[in-house]
């Protein structure tokens, strides 16, 4: 039940996340999600791409430094309060999100949160005995 | 302007003759102390086929082996030394060129030299008994404000060991205690000055006159900054640590290079390239030889110091020859606010982190007065992680290490893997942005 997340290290100078999206683009490689988490110095880019292989040769034959990392995609209604069940769900147990980020579907009325846990396992597990739907990678990278 | 005093005539105008003979004989009594008491000076000579007996002109200075800064670390702490602990009273450090510090140590005697040779340049550069003369300098394992504070008291003026830093207690106690001398670096002296001058205060308020600056490169330029900004007389000064400290050299009130206290130091400059000696009055790298050192004798001391020897004599009188201000190194070290920094530290500290890769550069700025120094370093695979908090602490690490390790704060900026140029032959480790 895992997604495979691209992490990028990007310097805080100009045209920097310009050249990864130009790149990507070139390469026919599509964003699903993106979120990017900075500092004065530098960010870190975190993207869900349709070709995460691809995605990550290509940057890192480009000098980009990559990592790749597994997140947990979740599928919630796209209404008022949609978030804050799973977060309830989550907090119940004790489970700590490290950090996520959400995008919404367009063909249906559904919203993804993407979550990096700690324990992804457990955090998997008490979602579904919630009746919260996990998504497979296929089901978000829809190649 | 008051007379041109000479703190110790006998010594400081010695016939040229006179003096030729002294160093003689103090080098070959220096060479034997080593030969028979610093196995790693020893080998050195075994190395090269010369024994103390093949010294017999100054001239045959030449065939002894170099000493290097990388010999002194080798042999660290310790094995530099030709006279047992018991009979050395001070020890001081300075940076060394990964992360262990270069040990030097005194003796009674050497410290009686130290005091001498500094005493020289501060009256040279116009100190009596009545001034009072305020250390800006770093109290501490560096020699420079040991060094100035034992010459000023040797002198007998008024010493007061300010230390560095905290600026507005600096100026505080310069107006209240009726400071006449100041004792730091040259960027500092002009930092005081604009200082001074944000506080709507001018050297009208002030007891100032005379200034002695050393500890970095600075220019004819900043010596008139400094001199209209504090209304003072400001002379340099050079030395080093593995010599002696401060004490090297020093000007005189003429401010035409710097009369080098030649009875104590066989002073040569050699060629960059060959490492030969080059022609009277040439430009090269200054290469340093104790006379009379008791604990650490260093025989032809690679100062990778740029300079040359002025060989005519100066109007004031001494006889000790001057060498120009040295403007230049013949190797990548950098003087940060008066502190050595090698670029090799920074490699061994990121040595130390797996995670980081040995591709960093130094650049060194100057904002207004005072120096910046910009440590930028590839960040590496194994140092990148998903996790902000991970890099974040990777980054506090080594900000704390590369503090620790430089003896100075620099500001360390992570870069993308090839984010910094790569070259064919030697790395350019070093980006020096500053104008002197």
């Amino acid at each position: 039940m895992k997604v495979r997340q691209i992490s990028v290290f990007i310097e805080n100078r100009a045209g920097r996340l310009e050249t990864v999206a130009r790149l990507l683009g070139e390469a026919g490689i599509n964003i699903r999600a993106l979120s990017l988490a900075d500092t004065s110095d530098f960010g870190i880019l975190r993207l869900i791409v349709n070709k995460p292989e691809e995605a990550q040769a290509m940057l890192r034959q480009q000098g980009f430094t990559i990592k790749l990392t597994d997140v947990v995609a979740v599928e919630v209604p796209d209404v008022p309060g949609g978030l804050a069940r799973v977060l309830g769900l989550l907090g119940a147990k004790g489970l700590n999100v490290e950090y996520m980020y959400a995008f919404v579907e367009k063909s249906t009325d559904k919203a993804v949160l993407v979550f990096r846990f700690d324990n992804a396992a457990e955090a998997v597990a008490t979602l579904q005995r919630g009746g919260v739907r996990i998504l497979r990678e296929e089901d978000v990278l829809k190649a | 302007m008051r007379e041109m005093r000479i703190w110790n005539p006998a010594c400081e105008c010695l016939g040229r003759d006179d003096l030729r003979a002294l160093q003689l004989e103090r080098l070959q009594r220096q060479v034997r102390i080593a030969w028979e008491r610093l196995p790693y000076y020893a080998a050195k000579m075994r190395a090269a086929g010369v024994t103390p007996d093949d010294i017999r002109s100054l001239a045959d200075a030449s065939k002894l082996p170099f000493t290097e800064k990388d010999d002194l670390r080798q042999n660290y702490p310790y094995k530099t030394f030709a006279v047992p602990l018991r009979e050395v009273v001070r020890l001081h450090a300075s940076t060394g060129t990964t992360g262990k510090p270069t040990v030097v140590g005194y003796t009674r005697g050497d410290m009686d030299v130290w005091s001498e040779v500094v005493a020289r340049f501060l009256v040279a550069g116009g100190l009596t008994e009545d001034d009072i003369v305020q250390i800006a300098f770093g109290y501490g394992l560096f020699t420079g404000g040991f060094g100035l504070h034992y010459g000023v008291e040797r002198v007998g003026a008024t010493v007061i060991p300010a230390s560095s830093g905290n600026t507005e207690r600096q100026l505080m106690l310069m107006k209240d205690l009726g400071t006449t001398g100041l004792v730091c670096t040259p960027t500092y002296a002009v930092y005081l000055g604009e200082e001074m001058a944000k506080l709507g205060l001018s050297p009208r308020d002030f007891k100032l006159r005379l200034g002695f600056f050393g500890g970095e490169f600075w220019t004819d330029h900043i010596r008139r900054k400094i001199e209209s900004l504090l209304g003072i007389s400001a002379t340099d000064n050079y030395g080093l640590s593995e010599i002696v400290g401060p004490g090297v050299s020093g000007e005189c009130q003429l401010k035409q290079g710097m009369h080098v206290a030649e009875d104590h130091f066989l002073f040569e400059i050699v060629d960059r390239k060959t490492l030969k000696p080059v022609a009277d009055g040439e430009q090269g790298e200054a290469v340093i030889t104790t006379l009379t050192k008791e604990a650490i004798p260093v025989i032809r001391y690679r100062t990778r110091d740029i300079t040359r020897l002025m060989p005519e004599p100066c109007g004031c009188g001494r006889t000790l020859r001057r060498m120009e201000k040295v403007l230049g190194r013949t190797d990548d070290m950098l003087i940060i606010r008066g502190v050595n920094v090698f670029p090799s530290q920074v490699e061994a500290v990121l040595l130390q982190m797996q995670e980081a890769q040995p591709h960093y550069q130094l650049v060194a700025t100057r904002d207004g007065a005072l120096d910046n120094l910009e440590v930028k370093v590839e960040v590496s695979e194994n140092a990148f992680s998903d996790e902000m908090k991970q890099i974040t602490k990777f980054r506090e690490t080594l900000q704390h290490k590369l503090n620790g390790a430089l003896g100075v704060h620099a500001r360390l900026t992570l870069v993308e893997p090839g984010g910094l140029e790569r070259f064919v032959g030697k790395a350019q480790r070093v980006v020096d942005q500053r104008t002197f």
